[in-house]
């Protein structure tokens, strides 16, 4: 019950056992109310994660005995140049997609967030729009326009720019995943930015301009590091997100109703994937698994530690 | 609106407002109306040169070939059950929870709140080996189940509840129903249901857009065609070898769209605002 309902909890008779005060009462409803959560996540988080890990010192096929390899799963895909590969891939498409996007989408939201421009509602909705679509759709899509003779090389030759093979060449394929994930997710990030700008009080840009400061000084001396939590928490996800990445790769080259995707595109969770369903190395996949989660935490602290390092002068510039 | 005088941008400044702002919404428009274009002229359209632009009348054509393909209805019939049930169980678990979590006083309750929290930065993937070893040995392979069951409860919707309820609903109020003599799932049922509306909608729209959208996990325990969502139904559709015809997985494409475009554009406003509020607290 809410801790202030305390004193007239004991104006109420109840016939219960005397064990069972009030407050016991109501401190065993907020975890039952609680208790589904922790349950399924011990079924379906944590004890598979814990499985995970010891699965990655075993060789298993799924079916037949476990049998105990020590660090050999581990030497395995280390060792292996194609898990080297979707390792750079992964780095380079997520640079490649990210990088540019949240640029874009601060400034979007810069000038969304102006106050001479109108429609913002509609511009919002439309930014917003390729979010709601599922990645399979954007994929597709994108499959039409990066085909052979689709309307991708079209634009290229428009620009006087040599055609490029979006599906199977090594900057191609990259350069064409990139782009689904930013047409997908730039208007999400510019809704986040947009927000945390309004957040920042306009008397700020006031006292600045009182100060002489300029527009482009207003940017880098009050917005950007009064935007920085939201910067931050950005950057976070995406790194997050697109180590995770998959769907994209996976069903834009699987056209060829191989059951591998091309090396081009070849990303970690492919190669865990294929390792697992497609080849039953259940214990290197569980090796890649850990592996992709000690790059998940290393990559977040460093961006813990560089925004950190950034945010230095962050409080007195702002004021 | 906040305007101070002297702060406008010269006419130049404007219009490249204008011209950049109107740029970037045609690019995050164009595909849709592109999905459609292809979607409704002939097969081979995609690889025209110039690139057709114009929406034609082949669409049913297309989309028939489609239904050749794929048991389309059915898989968007799947869909529809597996994401009205993940959502109802969500919004109903994850409210509980994220009131508990704002409203009662009990041990380890800021503990289980950061371990909660925490959870939200674990990889799908890291437990998708054991989770699908799980499925096997409960036989839920190629069922709903697989797909339903892991996807009850969520942390994010669990802090969302709580982030919400905290600052909406007044402790006065809670007082007030227990005075009254009303037992904890009443109050709940009565007072705080109708005040968090507004959080339950933003995240039933979230909660059914992305379990619409997931490709992953369905993929891996979903064997059976007649079994496949939507998304596994059009991703088929890309498979096939028999040369690409786009119109007719353009037409596929959009008509698995045409529902979230829907749901989205009658209710922007609550996944706009419910998008900002998550963020600012995290």
């Amino acid at each position: 019950m809410p801790q202030t309902a305390q004193p007239a909890a004991r104006l109420v008779p109840r016939t219960k056992p005397s064990w069972l005060t009030e407050r016991r009462r109501s401190s065993l409803t907020a975890y039952l109310f609680i208790s589904p959560f922790f349950v399924l996540f011990a079924i379906f988080g944590l004890y598979p994660i814990l499985f995970t890990i010891y699965l990655s010192f075993y060789k298993w096929d799924a079916l037949g005995p476990m049998t105990y390899v020590g660090m050999q799963n581990y030497q395995f895909v280390t060792e292996d140049p194609i898990f080297w590969t979707s390792f750079a891939n992964t780095l380079i498409i997520s640079v490649m997609g990210t990088i540019p996007q949240l640029i874009l989408a601060l400034l979007i939201a810069v000038f969304l967030n102006s106050s001479i421009t109108r429609f913002k509602k509609t511009f919002r909705v439309l930014y917003f729009m390729p979010n709601i679509t599922s990645i399979v759709a954007v994929t597709l899509v994108f499959s039409a326009i990066f085909s052979n003779n689709g309307m991708g090389n079209w634009v290229m030759d428009l620009f006087g720019l040599d055609p490029v093979a979006w599906n199977s060449g090594w900057w191609g394929v990259k350069l064409a995943v990139a782009s689904m994930i930013m047409w997908r997710w730039t208007g999400y990030n510019v809704i986040i930015y947009l927000s945390g700008l309004q957040s920042i009080p306009t008397d700020l840009y006031e006292a600045a301009r009182i100060d002489g400061a300029s527009r482009f000084q207003q940017l880098i001396r009050i917005t950007l590091p009064l935007l920085k939590p939201f910067i931050v928490f950005t950057v976070l996800m995406s790194t997050i997100g697109s180590l995770q990445l998959f769907t994209e790769p996976y069903v834009f080259l699987g056209q060829t109703g191989t059951s591998s995707t091309r090396e081009e595109g070849l990303t970690m969770v492919i190669y865990l994937y294929t390792e697992a369903f497609g080849n039953n190395f259940f214990g290197t996949a569980a090796a890649t698994a850990v592996l992709l989660l000690l790059f998940t935490i290393v990559f977040s602290m460093f961006n813990m530690w560089a925004s950190r390092k950034m945010g230095g002068d962050a409080d007195g510039g702002a004021v | 609106m906040r305007t101070v005088r002297g702060d406008r941008p010269g006419i130049a400044a404007q219009a490249f407002y204008y011209v950049f702002l109107t740029i970037g919404a045609f690019i995050s428009v164009f595909p849709f109306y592109w999905m459609f274009v292809i979607a409704t002229n002939e097969r081979g359209a995609a690889s025209h040169i110039p690139p057709v632009i114009t929406i034609s009348d082949q669409f049913i054509a297309n989309f028939e070939r489609a239904l050749d393909k794929t048991e389309f209805w059915t898989s968007l019939g799947n869909s529809l059950f597996v994401s009205i049930m993940v959502t109802a169980s969500v919004l109903f678990f994850c409210s509980l929870a994220g009131y508990a979590f704002a409203k009662y006083e009990f041990k380890f309750k800021h503990f289980l709140f950061f371990f909660v929290l925490a959870t939200l930065f674990v990889p799908q993937q890291l437990s998708v080996l054991p989770t699908y070893v799980i499925m096997a040995k409960l036989q839920w392979i190629d069922s709903y189940k697989a797909l339903i069951v892991p996807a009850m409860v969520n942390a994010f919707g669990i802090f969302w509840m709580r982030q919400y309820i905290s600052s909406a609903v007044h402790a006065e109020l809670l007082e007030a129903g227990r005075i009254d003599g009303a037992g904890h799932l009443r109050i709940f049922g009565t007072i705080v249901v109708p005040i968090i509306t507004p959080a339950i909608a933003t995240l039933g729209i979230f909660t059914f857009m992305n379990t619409w959208n997931d490709f992953f996990w369905p993929l891996v325990v979903l064997k059976d065609r007649s079994h496949y969502t939507v998304q596994i139904a059009l991703q088929q559709l890309f498979t096939t070898r028999d040369g690409l015809d786009y119109g007719m997985i353009m037409s596929a494409t959009f008509m698995a769209t045409l529902p979230l475009l829907i749901v989205f554009l009658a209710f922007s406003r609550w996944f706009i605002a419910g998008l900002t509020s998550g963020a600012v607290k995290s």
